[in-house]
């Protein structure tokens, strides 16, 4: 078995929010790239999940076009609310049940996987694991920077994982943890936010010559750095050069992967995360799920232009599909807002 | 994220004992109405009360205070919900509107709030 291209629809999270693609431009999209599996934040992709539920008809539709479109629906990322009451925390077995409803909506979806936020206590999802191995689901906490494989808190993870026996409990690592150099889009965005060139010079050179970050934050104070200059030196604390390798320990449980990226330049690379590396890594590992796209430098420069996710997610897929030795590139054929054009104008009729 | 999109263009108009306008919850995701701390309005440098402001959306409204307990409604993603300010109305005309949003977000060390602050016009 190969590793397979995926994407998350999170990617396309510009184009959803205002109505410009929609579900089916999504799938389709996707589909023509060769990316066939499809990642969703369920509560993104479906209007009034958790809360008020979904209806058979929006899961039949989605049965409909990832049949149409021959995809494979991999990951239901879930959230897990357990600061849903003001002032208290929800009760552990409250988690458990939620949990419990996430793994029947993905079930409904015919995910074989969901995704677990990192903050979730390891007691929940060894707790909510026989009722996932019933289900056929696995349930995977999501490993993300400042997170990574030898933070304490994801060793208890492991070792909660490993004394539970269960199989339907891993691990989805997020490609950010391996952050090589500072993102330019990152750089750019503080800069417009007022930081001197100097100062961002000096971060993106601390950066790449990896010193402590609380170094770093005190090195531009002493800048006379401020505000914006104080964030982006306080970046350096939550992401960091993390080594690919620290993978293989954990392969057995590694069952889906995010495909996380800043930017996508002409020429198929990303200037920060080193995917060239990570691809031998998992190849060496015998990885062999799907790498799903995760497009998030739309935060980053929607206050300066109008981000192009599809093109961005495009030019990581040829990056993906030429890393992993496929002879052409991937492709777009169809307008990717075709679907919700058509939509808008049968409204209007 | 979505800051710049939280306001939706042309949206604003009178209501009975006020103004209304369209607004977007500037997240890749929606929120359990629970959830939502607090909303803030201010127009033309004027703090809108917190009391004045109402909160709907496919049909039902609520106060602010009421939405902090509401656990089987959400503000979905991309949601246009209408908020209402009960102000005793605006005169027709351009307005500088700016709309503040404080959520409790499970995962994260800290309460957000974010903005996002428009011209409207309110037609005559």
């Amino acid at each position: 078995m190969a590793i397979k291209r995926g994407v998350s629809l999170y990617s396309f999270q510009n184009e959803t929010f205002q109505e410009k693609m929609n579900l089916e431009d999504c799938i389709r999209t996707c589909a023509e790239l060769g990316a066939g599996g499809i990642e969703i934040i369920g509560e993104q992709t479906f209007w009034g999940w958790p809360e008020c539920g979904v209806d058979d008809a929006d899961v039949d539709h989605w049965h409909a076009l990832i049949k149409k479109y021959d995809c494979v629906p991999v990951s239901h990322d879930f959230m897990l609310d357990y600061k849903r009451y003001k002032g208290r925390i929800m009760p552990f077995d409250e988690q458990v049940a939620s949990v419990k409803n996430d793994i029947d909506f993905g079930a409904r979806l015919g995910m074989k996987y969901i995704r677990a936020l990192v903050s979730i206590a390891p007691e929940v999802l060894v707790a909510a694991a026989p009722y996932a191995e019933e289900k056929g689901i696995k349930i995977l906490i999501e490993v993300h920077a400042p997170l990574h494989f030898d933070h304490p808190w994801i060793i208890r993870h492991a070792e909660a994982f490993e004394k539970s026996g269960s199989d339907a409990l891993g691990f989805l690592p997020d490609m950010g943890m391996f952050l090589h150099a500072f993102p330019p889009v990152w750089r750019d965005k503080f800069e417009r936010l007022g930081v001197p060139k100097n100062i961002s010079d000096y971060i993106v050179k601390s950066y790449e010559d990896r010193v402590l970050s609380e170094y770093v934050i005190l090195g531009v104070q002493e800048l006379g750095g401020t505000g914006p200059a104080i964030a982006m030196a306080e970046t350096m604390r939550h992401n960091a050069a993390f080594e690919p390798k620290r993978m293989l320990d954990y392969m057995p449980r590694i069952h889906n992967i995010h495909g996380k990226f800043y930017q996508m330049d002409e020429d198929y690379v990303e200037p920060s995360i080193p995917y060239d590396e990570i691809v031998a890594v998992l190849k060496q590992g015998g990885y062999d799920g799907y790498i799903c796209s995760e497009y998030e430098g739309n935060r980053w420069i929607e206050d300066a232009e109008e981000p192009d996710s599809v093109e961005q997610v495009r030019r990581q897929q040829v990056m993906l599909a030429r890393l992993l030795g496929e002879s052409e590139d991937p492709k777009i054929t169809t307008p990717a807002n075709a679907s919700a054009m058509a939509a808008t104008a049968e409204a209007a009729e | 994220m979505m800051d710049n999109k939280m306001i939706v263009e042309g949206s604003l108009e009178s209501v009975e004992g006020g103004f209304s306008f369209l607004g977007r919850l500037p997240y890749y995701r929606g929120l359990g109405l629970s959830m939502i701390e607090d909303i803030q309005v201010t127009v033309d440098g004027d703090v809108q009360p917190r009391d004045a402001v109402r909160f709907s959306v496919r049909g039902k409204t609520y106060t602010l205070d009421e939405m902090e307990t509401v656990y089987d409604d959400r503000w979905n993603f991309g949601e246009k919900a209408r908020i209402i300010v009960l102000n005793g109305g605006l005169a027709a005309g351009d307005h500088e509107i700016t709309f503040a949003v404080r959520n409790r977000v499970s995962y994260l060390p800290f309460v957000p709030t974010t903005k996002d602050t428009k011209q409207l016009a309110l037609a005559a």
